[in-house]
């Protein structure tokens, strides 16, 4: 009988201990993402991408470039200097350079407009030169939209293709890895270690995925336009590399901000 | 007379078709978008966008018919190199370091660097490793759960042929696997595989402790 108690009370002991292992293990893992979450909503009152955004506010007024021209004739689809409400219609055709562009790409031949030369600008690494500017062009633009929703228009044919050719590129699996963007963004609920993916095949919800950039990034201290993120996702996928502003990159973000369509833009976000 | 609005709304239906793009039509833009769209950078070269057939197969929201699948697995398997001295299983130790380590063959990976197995990016593995990915299932307790007490017994064997054959070239038994061909690919060395066997199905691995 006593034996019998010792054992019950053994097994129960490791049963408690076991269990409170497990529990053990999932508190490290959820107050690893809490940690993360706390972190995002103490920066979040001050997310320094509101430094790049005051900066592209001064560059949007200011005449610069060979021309001196500031880019107050600049139509990023709602009409000359119009900002508020440019960046949840983008990427979107535009009747003059007959493209279907993205903010990067649009704001590229603003830049050319000014006199700048637009090859030599995309071939700029991130981080340098006249790329330091579109960082803070493509925070102060975005951020005129924030609360808005995705509303891409898709009208025209090129429009509604190019975000056709972007659903293809988005399964497109190639490389030494067979990765493609849906590889890690095609199904909802996955990580890569502790990092949640957004599920891009599908409309990830607001603020989540194509909604929440450009992104101010705490682990590299830098504002990162959508131009950014794809080229390091292609990196990551073990892909050539994609030119900046490159119909890949627009096509892709059609696609993507197709699906958000109704997602509403926190962009410029804050992220790890 | 009254055949006359039919003929104007067949006759606008079939605008409609004409103003929505086809398939045929997206296929040659999005090849065109590749074609003008990457460059090379380091050891990224642009061969890397030419598809082999199980590549192209598994391009599509859908996944290709089932006896596409099948006939791809089975020249997927083909392609399996067993080791020659039939010795699979290596040090976990250094299978654990290749678990942990996720570059390699990058465009800023330098030339002639080995690669890691990038295996925490999307397996759970050794319990004190909490940072995990979740994109393939939990390989915690792998060998123990499958019943391998000794790798190097006969009972095991199937066991341990069939993980060989799995991180060599994943797409042998699913053609569609978002897990790379680490052995067909030449990502991991067979010495690599080894370890990561080790990892996978040594009773001494983290992985099968308790």
């Amino acid at each position: 009988m006593k034996q019998r108690h010792a054992a019950a009370a053994w097994a129960a002991g490791v049963l408690a201990v076991s269990g409170l292992c497990m529990q053990a293990q999932a508190q490290a893992q959820t107050s690893t993402a809490d940690g993360i979450a706390q972190y995002r909503a103490l920066l979040a009152d001050g997310n320094p991408a509101e430094l790049w955004e005051a900066k592209g506010e001064l560059l949007w007024t200011q005449k610069r470039g060979p021309k001196k021209l500031s880019f107050e004739t600049c139509d990023l689809g709602q009409g000359p200097g119009i900002v508020k409400g440019a960046f949840v219609e983008l990427p979107r055709w535009f009747a003059d350079t007959r493209r279907v562009q993205d903010l990067e790409s649009r704001l590229l031949t603003c830049l050319e407009a000014q006199g700048f030369n637009a090859a030599e600008i995309a071939a700029t690494p991130f981080g340098r030169g006249e790329q330091v500017n579109l960082e803070a062009l493509v925070a102060y633009v975005s951020a005129a939209s924030r609360g808005l929703k995705f509303n891409l228009p898709q009208g025209r044919i090129e429009e509604r293709q190019m975000a056709e050719a972007g659903k293809r590129l988005f399964y497109f699996r190639a490389g030494p890895y067979d990765f493609s963007c849906a590889s890690c963004h095609g199904e909802p609920g996955k990580r890569i270690r502790l990092q949640d993916l957004p599920d891009l095949a599908r409309s990830p919800g607001d603020g989540v995925g194509f909604a929440a950039w450009p992104a101010y990034r705490v682990s590299s201290g830098e504002l990162w336009s959508m131009q950014r993120r794809l080229n390091d996702c292609y990196r990551q996928q073990r892909f050539p590399f994609p030119g900046y502003a490159s119909d890949a990159t627009i096509a892709l973000a059609s696609f993507m901000g197709v699906q958000a369509r109704g997602a509403v833009s926190i962009a410029p976000a804050l992220k790890r | 007379m009254r055949a006359f609005p039919k003929l104007i709304a067949l006759a606008a239906a079939l605008a409609g078709c004409a103003t929505a793009p086809g398939p045929q039509e997206t296929d040659r833009l999005t090849q065109a978008i590749l074609a003008s769209s990457f460059r090379e950078q380091g050891i990224a070269k642009l061969d890397r966008l030419t598809q082999d057939e199980a590549q192209q197969a598994c391009s599509a929201e859908a996944p290709p018919a089932e006896a596409v699948a099948k006939r791809i697995e089975a020249a997927q398997f083909a392609t399996i190199q067993w080791p020659a001295d039939g010795v699979y299983l290596g040090d976990w130790r250094e299978g654990e370091k290749l678990a942990q380590n996720g570059r390699g063959m990058t465009w800023s990976d330098p030339e002639g660097v080995p690669s890691g197995g990038n295996c925490y990016n999307c397996h759970q593995l050794a319990k004190a490793e909490i940072s995990y990915g979740t994109i393939g299932p939990s390989l915690y307790q792998y060998g123990k759960l499958r019943g391998v007490a000794d790798p190097a017994a006969p009972a095991a064997r199937e066991m341990v042929r069939y993980t060989w054959g799995k991180l060599w070239n994943a797409k042998a038994t699913n053609a569609c696997s978002n897990m790379p061909r680490f052995g067909h690919a030449g990502v991991l060395t067979p010495a690599q595989l080894r370890d990561l066997m080790a990892l996978l199905l040594d009773p001494a691995s983290p992985v099968n402790a308790r």
